[in-house]
């Protein structure tokens, strides 16, 4: 059984070192290496330079990972007290926009959020534009939203939401449902049945959803692009600018991909640590 | 000498008016051991489930020391359950499973004369009270474990003190030793009831295990399709069941139909039987219950009957045959060993009859012949049909 488990594994470890394990090793090569070819910690050195980029970076995926959370989890605990039917067609809801492109989705906000796009259209029919000048003594026409990083920090939530409310759904609507009473039983109020028992107990999920939302969010470059502008430049831009846009340098592009890397492993592997007993609890 | 605690009165439930529970009344003393007994859908569970308030009766009422309490919630209720898979909390450990209750609750301030300030439990309490279970439920030593380092039995008996640690007067188990081997689950009904009298409550506990409720109960409530068949001690469950359903599923009986000619005198097989039963009217048709054991195999000369043995199983303690008379097959216990075959008498005391009166269930039960087909098929071709026609007789 064994034997022949490994035979079908052969594929999958062919496609893991073929797109996985050597293109990392490029990473770490390219990282050390000069233009000529030879090795140097240049590429390192010069990082300094961007200590800006990589705390905005980190600062908005963190935003957008708080903000997900913060919706996500009631969401999720919300949808499993419902019937199965509803279940269903929350499940599907949540679903839908992924059906469409990720571009697209994210073209269809800067429409939405332009200076003279459906929502500030909508602001000046309801007269809330004119209220907001009245209010504070300014004379704007519109809102500016598009090209700030509140609308990236929208974008990145927008986009990963679902992978929020998935796992944490999913942890949620599989705990027995035996031990939401025997808690009551034993005199816990709603609160306390959340507080002691639900919330420990989803735990797993929310590490999961966390790291689902964080990364991609971290090193995402279309959202920032659209949404931002370019003119909130982050890591993700920043890595592309060195590979395709005019700042052709392959070896820094490398070198910053490779810190971001280390400093994303290094918090899942703290945040595991944090979560390791709650994690083997539900595995039960 | 016990005055009532619980009583559910005219109780009704339906899950989408599918009637799950038909007008049940029963009440329940204090410090009493009652099992609701019943196979799978008879509604026992369902009643637990009310008494302990997580589920909401269709109609009828909940009294608990006279007061109604259909709507309180379970952690105001002074009931607490043991969970039919435990349901532990997996990530806390043993001390912390048990010490749940306690640290919920919340109790008038012994130090504010006005008694309105609520408190905690303090830590020390919660220590002692924690440690004294464990002594109960010999589990010194494992309070840092998790439940999923323990084995079934000691997490039963987990499950047992975090209920029993809240001082509550009455404890509900929907079947607590389902899950457990043979040899465990014996042990765990003397320790259930060493336990309930140790701490002196009300114990009200579902099974489908005939034995289990005989062995441990004070009072045995019979149970089948959401009604009540007979509320009794376990010596009345066995020795006067009230209908064929009763008699069928405490213990083995063979229910015969017959006619009671007067008081203290049955007919069936058109011979007459003396029994200590009476109050029918004179030849009603009635169900005859007798035990496999209450039966005397003599020769046939000098029995009542003649029967033809068709099977024959050794357990142990005794031989479990099926005798077939006329076509009914019978079971009887016995030391004696009779041959398949054989052809035999016997001879049935008045007190090894009891007649009961005809139900819903007469003719359902009683009859021995499924059991012994399971036997013939996996025997030899040679005990066949004729042998068993030969056995028919007057």
């Amino acid at each position: 059984m064994k034997h022949k488990l490994s035979r079908f594994a052969i594929p999958y470890v062919i496609w893991m070192a073929l797109f996985v394990v050597i293109p990392i090793i490029l990473v770490v090569v390219y990282a050390f290496s000069s233009a000529s070819g030879g090795f140097t910690l240049e590429n390192f050195s010069r990082l300094g330079t961007y200590t800006v980029v990589f705390t905005r970076s980190f600062r908005l995926a963190l935003i957008a990972t708080l903000i997900c959370l913060l919706i996500g989890y009631p969401v999720s605990y919300m949808m499993s007290k419902e019937g199965p039917r509803f279940q269903r067609i929350a499940m599907v809801l949540i679903m839908l926009p992924m059906w469409m492109n990720f571009l697209l989705r994210t073209y269809s906000w800067m429409s939405i959020l332009e200076n003279n796009g459906l929502l500030n259209q909508l602001f000046q029919k309801i007269g809330l534009i004119a209220l907001y000048n009245q209010v504070f003594g300014t004379d704007l026409t519109f809102f500016r939203m598009l090209n700030t990083q509140g609308a990236v920090v929208l974008g990145m939530v927008y986009n990963y939401l679902p992978f929020m409310i998935l796992p944490i759904y999913s942890v949620i609507v599989k705990l027995d449902s035996s031990l939401i009473e025997a808690a009551r039983d034993l005199g816990a109020n709603t609160f306390h049945v959340f507080r002691r028992v639900i919330l420990p107990l989803s735990l797993p999920g929310v590490l999961s959803g966390i790291t689902m939302v964080f990364v991609p969010s971290v090193s995402t470059f279309a959202i920032s692009k659209m949404l931002g502008g370019g003119t909130e430049m982050m890591l993700g831009d920043l890595i592309e600018q060195q590979f395709l846009g005019g700042a052709y340098n392959p070896q820094l592009g490398a070198a910053i991909s490779l810190v971001m890397m280390l400093i994303v492993v290094a918090c899942m592997v703290v945040m595991n640590r944090f979560g390791e007993g709650e994690e083997q609890a539900v595995m039960l | 000498m016990s005055k009532e605690l619980i009583r559910l009165r005219n109780l009704c439930m339906a899950f989408d008016d599918d009637p799950v529970l038909n007008n049940i009344n029963l009440y329940i003393n204090d410090k009493e051991f009652l099992t609701l007994l019943g196979p799978s859908g008879c509604g026992k569970t369902t009643t637990l489930r009310i008494i302990g308030g997580f589920t909401t009766p269709t109609s009828g009422d909940v009294l608990f020391d006279g007061v109604r309490i259909n709507d309180v919630p379970p952690y105001r209720r002074k009931i607490n359950t043991v969970f039919q898979k435990y349901a532990l909390f997996p990530h806390l450990n043993v001390f912390e499973n048990i010490a749940f209750g306690l640290r919920m609750q919340r109790r008038s301030d012994s130090a504010d004369p006005a008694g309105k300030k609520q408190v905690r439990i303090p830590e020390s309490e919660i220590q002692e009270r924690v440690m004294e279970m464990l002594e109960i439920i010999s589990l010194k030593g494992f309070e840092h474990r998790k439940p999923d380092a323990l084995s079934g039995g000691q997490q039963q008996r987990v499950a047992i003190a975090r209920a029993l640690v809240n001082r509550p007067k009455v404890l509900l188990l929907d079947e607590p030793l389902g899950a457990l081997d043979l040899k465990l689950r014996k042990d765990m009904q003397i320790e259930l009831k060493r336990i309930q009298q140790q701490v002196g409550i009300t114990f009200i506990y579902v099974t489908h295990d005939q034995e289990e409720a005989l062995t441990m109960s004070d009072t045995i409530v019979v149970m089948d399709k959401g009604s009540i068949q007979q509320i009794g001690t376990p010596e009345d469950i066995y020795n006067e069941p009230k209908n064929a359903f009763v008699a069928d599923f405490i213990g083995e009986s063979n229910i015969i139909d017959g006619l009671m000619v007067r008081d203290n005198l049955v007919q069936m097989y058109g011979k007459q039987f003396p029994c200590l039963d009476g109050g029918f009217a004179d030849n009603e048709p009635v169900d005859v219950v007798i035990r496999p054991e209450d039966i005397d195999i003599v020769s046939v000369e000098q029995g009542q009957l003649a029967g033809t043995v068709t099977n024959v199983t050794f357990k142990g303690m005794q031989y479990d045959i099926i005798v077939d008379f006329r076509g009914f097959k019978w079971l009887i216990q016995t030391t004696d060993h009779c041959p398949v075959g054989a052809r035999i008498g016997i001879k049935i005391d008045p007190d090894g009859i009891h007649v009961m009166k005809k139900s819903s269930y007469s003719g359902m039960f009683g009859d021995y012949s499924s059991f012994s087909e399971e036997y013939d098929e996996l025997d030899d071709a040679s005990i066949g049909s004729d042998e068993e026609e030969r056995g028919d007789e007057t």
